[in-house]
């Protein structure tokens, strides 16, 4: 197992300058220039602009550019954005909003979402299987901004249970965005727990089980239960990177400082350095919590071995 | 210029907008106003992210520049109804017998933050090290016209400028300083007010980059904590603060927000005090909503339809003249702006001296005689035209609308050019890339007529150097602005900035189509809000509600 992990850990050198390179391409590739745009309608000195383009290496080509930044960044350096902060201070600050409001969404997909996919799944064909089936669908289709909008209205401005915006209640701030961020995950758990539940019930071994005169807590829960999560846990898994990956709807509407508004900002503004040391944070974390998933097959079945 | 990017996120902000309006009422009570307001107390404004560092010589746009503005006061103040300036700053007079040296004498007990003294120093280095290109700072280009500026001026081949300091620049004593001009223009003390022309203490140069996140300025408020991106600063009222007018208030919060829809909820919720601008969508309903607390006053600025005049097409400025007089200005800025746009007659804003109500007779709707005139100079009416605009600031609409009028009126058919984004769309203006009309908009930099005409359509500010996209140079125009900027009284001045305009308009290089209004509101916690014609709220004025 130890050396399993090691070797997919290595494995993720190699994506990583691959998709960093990538990310520095596609931002090399953009069209217009960024020194331009920041100027906007007023003039900028051509002595003013040439020391920026210098000053962020923006006259070289793109493999010398690339290099620079692997250079300066082996150093610890990640670079600076057009406003001259650092990219890593960048990081620092908004990194535990994002994993907050990453966590906050992550525990209200699990928790509501196992437990309904569980309780439909054991009755199928009731009426709180019925429930769960039209209140994920509906959660499906509904765009998340729209959602968002929508609680943000009734929750936080007409009933004042929550702060209609911003960090500046502590955990309680995550709790709204949280829900929402998770609403079209936690539909999806359901979904995946109950058919997955549903289908194992029917298996023999679980007949098997009934039959030696086991309690159906033990049934279901011990037998059937483990067997149903494989699929929900690779779910929930990537799921965790994709939501690590900042949420720019989400923190747009309910004004959190995460990492993903962060991206998008620098995107528009065409701030490589910014752009790549973000994305290539999320990449990491995607690959990361994906080798979290690989290992917990192990545990949940243990006809899955890894050496 | 600067440049507001707050229009991004539209399509978010437009739903927002029409969810929330379908369900708010208006509950403005009655109760406003006489709760003994008063010396303290804390309020919050609504900001965008600022996009430079808070240091005067390099912030450019409206969001850094509303900090930037609480936490300096600089030479001149302007009057707020008239925009006239004002001697409540630090200068105590600015002086000169020829209009180009100016003798600028400052008034005792200015003090910055850091307990420093406001020193005639303080301007000069500011000014050299904003001037000095190697700085990259992003207001350089205001002190172009005093002697010594190209020394500061990297050569294009690389290498160091020749100077570190302006010539013009002379330090006589600790409370005086001359600065002497390229040539004569005699409203340069009017333009000593903007943020570019704000001292600087010692401490900045020990640390500029710390300093750009809590910054030491000499205003009527201060830093006390640094700025948290994303989030925002809270500045404390300085109570040595050497002006007239110290802030009343104890503590203002500058709270940043990405989506403008998101402030406009926090305002109706209470949860932030002041938004300066609002969604689109809300302006029908926030007048009602808001009651005595929406507040509306004219910016200075202008919006207008540049014509390339480098295309043969657009050669003729009876051709320029025929569009100008096609579009019905009115009708555009009902149907789509809601009526928050007044239709321009002239290029110079009214909310600066020298303003004309319809100085320009081609800018009014007149079917005929633009037909007539489009006749007379032979123009192609089977060839489209392309009409351009940058992407992303909301444009499409009135464009289009512009477009549907030409074809109407004129009947040109056009094609709209809009997928550009600024950083495409500006080099492509500076190298005459504009097959068509396009979309100019222009936000002054200081209250003077010359403001409005110098830096968009004189000869000196042709691209690469300047803002004349539309590359119109015109001998006379350029030597009645001369004529203008060295007057000895401001009333020569004025009637010769009008001469100017009137060759403007004979030429008509672009067509004046808009002013904006600044529309805000605030919450019934704070009173006294006043948005500027840079649209800066007076963050001292505003007091708190008890």
């Amino acid at each position: 197992m130890g050396r399993y992990v090691a070797r997919r850990l290595l494995l993720t050198i190699p994506v990583l300058i691959g998709a960093s390179f990538l990310i520095f391409a596609m931002v090399y590739a953009l069209p217009g220039d960024p020194i331009r745009a920041l100027a906007g309608d007023r003039p900028l000195s051509a002595a003013v602009q040439a020391q920026l383009r210098a000053e962020y290496n923006l006259d070289d080509p793109l493999w010398l550019q690339y290099i620079k930044y692997v250079g300066d960044l082996v150093q610890g350096d990640f670079g600076t954005d057009f406003s001259g902060r650092d990219v890593s201070e960048t990081i620092f600050q908004r990194l535990p909003v994002t994993a907050k409001l990453a966590l906050a969404a992550v525990i209200f997909e699990a928790v509501i979402g196992l437990v309904a996919g569980i309780l439909a799944g054991i009755r199928r064909g009731s009426f709180f299987d019925n429930l769960v089936l039209i209140s994920t669908t509906l959660i499906v289709s509904i765009p998340v901004f729209v959602l968002g909008f929508v609680a943000q209205f009734a929750f936080g401005l007409k009933l004042g249970l929550f702060p209609t915006s911003g960090i500046g209640d502590g955990w309680y701030s995550y709790v709204l965005p949280g829900l929402v961020l998770a609403s079209l995950s936690l539909a999806y758990v359901a979904r995946l727990t109950r058919t997955s539940l549903a289908e194992n019930l029917r298996q023999d071994y679980v007949r098997t089980a009934r039959a030696k005169g086991l309690k159906p807590s033990v049934v279901i829960g011990k037998h059937t239960l483990r067997n149903s999560m494989i699929p929900v846990v690779t779910f929930i898994g990537a799921d965790i990177g994709a939501l690590m990956g900042g949420a720019i709807v989400t923190e747009s509407i309910f004004n959190i400082p995460g990492l993903g508004r962060a991206v998008y900002d620098a995107v528009l503004r065409q701030e490589g350095a910014v752009v790549v040391g973000i994305v290539t944070l999320f990449v990491f974390f995607y690959i990361f919590f994906n080798l979290l998933v690989d290992v917990l097959y192990a545990l949940l079945d243990p006809r899955i071995r890894y050496d | 210029m600067k440049l507001s990017k707050r229009n991004s996120g539209v399509v978010a902000t437009a739903i927002a907008a029409a969810l929330l309006m379908t369900a708010c009422g208006g509950d403005d009570g009655g109760d406003s106003g006489d709760a003994a307001a008063a010396d303290g107390g804390s309020y919050s404004i609504y900001i965008g992210e600022p996009e430079n560092p808070l240091v005067p010589g390099n912030t450019t746009e409206t969001e850094g520049g509303q900090v930037v503005d609480a936490l300096w006061t600089g030479l001149v103040e302007y009057d707020n109804e008239t925009n006239e300036p004002v001697y409540t700053g630090v200068a105590e007079s600015i002086e000169s017998d020829d209009q180009q040296t100016w003798t600028v004498t400052l008034n005792d007990g200015w003090t910055f933050h850091d307990g420093t003294p406001v020193t005639a120093q303080s301007f000069v280095d500011a000014w050299n090290y904003t001037a000095y290109s190697p700085n990259a700072q992003g207001n350089s280009y205001f002190f172009s016209n005093i002697v010594g500026y190209g020394d500061l001026q990297a050569p294009e081949t690389g290498g160091e400028p020749a100077a570190q300091e302006m010539s013009g620049l002379r330090v006589i004593d600790d409370q005086t300083f001359e600065v002497e001009l390229a040539a004569p223009y005699a409203q340069w003390p009017a333009t000593t007010g903007y943020t570019a022309f704000y001292p600087l203490p010692e401490a900045f140069y020990e640390d500029t980059e710390g300093f750009g996140e809590q910054p030491i300025g000499n205003g009527p408020f201060m830093a006390d904590e640094a700025l948290t991106p994303g989030q925002g600063i809270t500045l404390t009222r300085f109570d040595e603060y050497g002006g007239e007018q110290p802030a009343n208030a104890e503590q203002v919060e500058f709270r940043i927000y990405t989506e403008l829809g998101t402030a406009y909820t926090d305002l109706q919720g209470g949860s932030v005090d002041i938004v300066d601008t609002l969604p689109p969508d809300a302006i029908a309903s926030a007048e009602q909503e808001f009651g005595e607390r929406f507040i509306e006053t004219p910016q200075g600025d202008i919006t207008s339809l540049g014509f390339p005049t480098y295309d043969e097409r657009f050669a003729d400025p009876n051709v320029r003249k025929a569009f100008s007089m096609a579009i019905d200005r009115q009708a555009i800025s009902d149907a789509i702006f809601n009526g928050t746009r007044t239709p321009a007659q002239s290029y110079i804003s009214p909310v600066v001296p020298g303003h004309r109500e319809d100085a320009c007779e081609a800018c009014e709707l007149n079917v005929d005689e633009a037909n007539a005139l489009l006749d007379e100079a032979g123009f192609d009416r089977t060839q489209p035209v392309d009409l351009w605009f940058n992407a992303g600031g909301g444009h499409e609409e009135w464009m289009q609308a512009i477009g549907n009028q030409i074809r109407q009126n004129l009947g040109v058919e056009y094609q709209l050019r809009g997928d550009l984004q600024f950083a495409e769309y500006l080099p492509l203006q500076d190298a005459q890339g504009m097959t068509g009309p396009f979309r100019s908009g222009w936000i002054m930099d200081y209250p003077v007529a010359e403001n409005f005409l110098g830096p968009l359509y004189s000869t000196a500010a042709l691209p690469p150097a300047g803002s004349n996209v539309t590359f119109y140079s015109n001998p006379e125009f350029d030597a009645a602005l001369a004529e203008g900027n060295a007057a000895a009284t401001e009333d020569e001045s004025v009637a010769a900035y009008q001469a100017a305009e009137d060759i403007l308009i004979e030429d008509l290089p672009a067509a004046p189509l808009f002013y904006r209004l600044n529309q805000g509101a605030h919450s019934e916690n704070v009173r006294n809000v006043v948005i500027d014609a840079y649209g800066r709220i007076d963050t001292a004025a505003v007091e708190v509600v008890e």
